[in-house]
């Protein structure tokens, strides 16, 4: 008797929290489907009367949504694959290899992880300005590059692994760098693939970022033009079924990583816990 | 092979491989803050460079102007502080008793279905900040869906984001404090009169509370969940054998052994809130009334908008200053507990 009613409450609270999760972005699909008037006459229904692909054309048409995505897309891929080489790299150094000076580096990456990014807003366009890169896909795209916690990830998965492998590799003679190549790497592959969607996620979604670094509208990413909707380069009436529209479509490919690769995100929010 | 072995060249490759990283971390996060200490202590106005003798060197004047001079820098500063401490109030306990509370739920071995709840539940943490405001300015909106769900149940709700009132002011308002009481607003501490500090936050404030709460929840929840797997089982089943109900167990077994867990959401909640950025800037920019205003985003404004990037640089240090004194304070409690 207790367990049926301790069940039946458990799902009563996980039906309850998951409506709660879950129901805004059925009101964010089904608004982009209707029609301006329908969807400030009746915001809580979740089914478009009439349904109208107007708004989701409208987006394509008449705003800068293509440009945002394509800068989405190109900021994205170089990054992601620059943060997996480099901070590969990095931590791999940092983890196996011996030199002078790498705990003071260790120290230092550890140092930059506690810096607050908000904090950095200003100074960071100090530096894009001084390097005359400000308001240009390079200022755009270089700071992102390489990320802190990404090095941290990666060395903690370095010191994780057993050093035999390579050893072996190296008595035959292969050098530090086929070694790394060839050896170190296609063993890393679960850290990489855990790299790889945050470094995704987090550069897709980045926003601050593109604030500081450009005003041109030909350079927005997503959701700095989104941020710019918002805030009224519309003009006239509310336009939300075209804004969700918007936002509906920015999100779908974070979606789609998560769905597939939802441990990876698990164990980044695990290692983001290690950290502290 | 030289002399030294397979670790013979070790020492150039290791450099070689930090290289990328040590080059963009330093030139995008050591330097960068060096620079903003020197512009934090000049009157830079945006135009040319920094670095010449033709920008006015003032001293730490932009960090006095925030605590002793009594002016709007220093009232839009101290009120993006009381609104920050109030949003920090409310979200962090909120979101780590929803995330522990739906931690437990999920970890509860009866149940079936649960990878999809738990799904649902962190989904809303890996969206965009950008992506998610839009959609909750839709559903907090005069007619949205939030003020059509509360007319459900008999209640006007407020026009969210032009609604400046505080909560506590309206609580008092409730119980016939209708003005404030003249010892609490002719006399106050730092810009702001007694009665301003003790506003609580505002409307405006509490539907972007609102929306952090339910998308960081989900990041906290998985590291609850991940702890709780790891306890062992034979201490809660010691504990029935006892005779100690569901509550019990959970107060004197289960929360003391997530201590460490516990300490860490709370720490990385208290670095987190107070750095609240991307919802004000898209849902509220600050407004009604700068009761939205944080240091975070005044600092951004003081800066871009009003083109007066020495005192926002030092508006980002003394934050800078505040989430290390949170920070510490935190650690020094841990250290505390861990004694006992």
């Amino acid at each position: 008797m207790r367990t049926i009613f301790s069940r039946f409450f458990g799902y009563a609270i996980l039906v309850f929290f998951g409506l709660v999760f879950l129901y805004p972005f059925v009101i964010q699909i089904s608004s982009s489907f209707k029609t301006e008037s329908d969807a400030a006459a009746n915001p809580l229904s979740p089914i478009p009367h009439p349904f109208t692909t107007d708004a989701i054309e409208r987006i394509f048409v008449g705003t800068g949504f293509p440009t945002w995505l394509m800068n989405s897309v190109l900021v994205t891929v170089i990054v992601v694959l620059a943060r997996v080489l480099f901070c590969s790299m990095a931590g791999y150094a940092l983890s196996r290899l011996r030199f002078r000076g790498r705990r003071v580096l260790f120290a230092g990456l550890l140092a930059t992880m506690a810096v607050p990014p908000v904090v950095l807003l200003i100074p960071k366009f100090l530096v894009l300005n001084q390097l005359g890169i400000y308001d240009s896909y390079p200022g755009l795209i270089v700071p992102l590059l390489v990320d802190a916690t990404g090095c941290f990830i990666m060395k903690q998965f370095f010191d994780s692994v057993p050093v035999s492998v390579e050893e072996a590799a190296r008595i035959d003679g292969a050098g530090v760098f086929r070694t790394y190549w060839s050896v170190v790497l296609p063993m890393a592959r679960p850290a990489l693939i855990t790299l790889t969607i945050l470094s995704f996620s987090g550069t897709w979604n980045e926003f601050p970022h593109s604030l500081i670094a450009v005003q041109n509208p030909a350079l927005f990413t997503l959701p700095r033009g989104l941020a710019d909707l918002v805030s009224g380069s519309l003009g006239a009436g509310t336009q939300y079924p075209l804004k969700l529209g918007a936002a509906l479509l920015a999100t779908i490919p974070v979606a789609i990583i998560f769905v597939i690769f939802q441990r990876y995100f698990v164990r980044g929010a695990a290692e983001g816990g290690e950290r502290g | 092979m030289s002399a030294k072995g397979i670790r013979g060249n070790e020492r150039t490759a290791g450099w070689i491989f930090v290289a990328p990283a040590l080059i963009i971390l330093g030139l995008f996060f050591v330097l960068p803050i060096l620079m903003a200490l020197w512009v934090s202590l000049t009157g830079w106005n945006g135009q040319g460079s920094p670095f010449t003798s033709r920008v006015p060197f003032v001293g730490l004047h932009n960090y006095t102007a925030l605590f002793a001079t009594d002016d709007l820098a220093r009232q839009d500063f101290m009120t993006s502080i009381r609104n920050n401490a109030y949003y920090v109030l409310l979200v962090v306990p909120l979101q780590t008793v929803l995330a522990l509370g739906l931690a437990l739920v999920l970890n509860n071995r009866i149940l079936k279905g649960k990878s999809f709840f738990r799904t649902a539940f962190f989904f809303p943490s890996v969206t965009s900040s950008v992506a998610i405001s839009v959609v909750f300015l839709f559903m907090f909106a005069n007619g949205g869906a939030i003020n059509a769900l509360l007319s459900a149940v008999g209640i006007n709700g407020p026009q969210w984001f032009s609604d400046p009132r505080g909560l506590i002011h309206i609580a008092l308002d409730r119980v016939g404090v209708h003005n404030a009481p003249a010892a609490l607003a002719d006399h106050g501490v730092l810009g702001l009169t007694w009665w301003d500090w003790l506003s609580g936050p505002s409307v405006a404030m509490c539907a972007i509370i609102t929306l952090v709460v339910w998308t960081t929840s989900g990041t906290f929840m998985v590291m609850f969940l991940a702890a709780l797997q790891n306890l062992p089982i034979q201490l809660d089943e010691a504990g029935m054998v006892d005779g100690a109900n569901a509550w019990q167990r959970f107060w004197r077994i289960t929360l003391p052994q997530l201590r460490p867990t516990m300490f860490l959401v709370v720490t990385l909640g208290l670095i987190g809130t107070w750095q609240v950025f991307d919802q004000i800037y898209v849902m509220s920019q600050g407004n009604p009334a700068k009761t939205t205003l944080t240091p975070a985003f005044l600092s951004y404004r003081t800066a871009f908008r009003d083109f007066d990037y020495g005192s926002g640089a030092a508006i980002s240090f003394v934050l800078f200053l505040i989430i290390v004194l949170f920070t510490l304070l935190q650690r020094w409690l841990l250290r505390e507990r861990r004694g006992h």
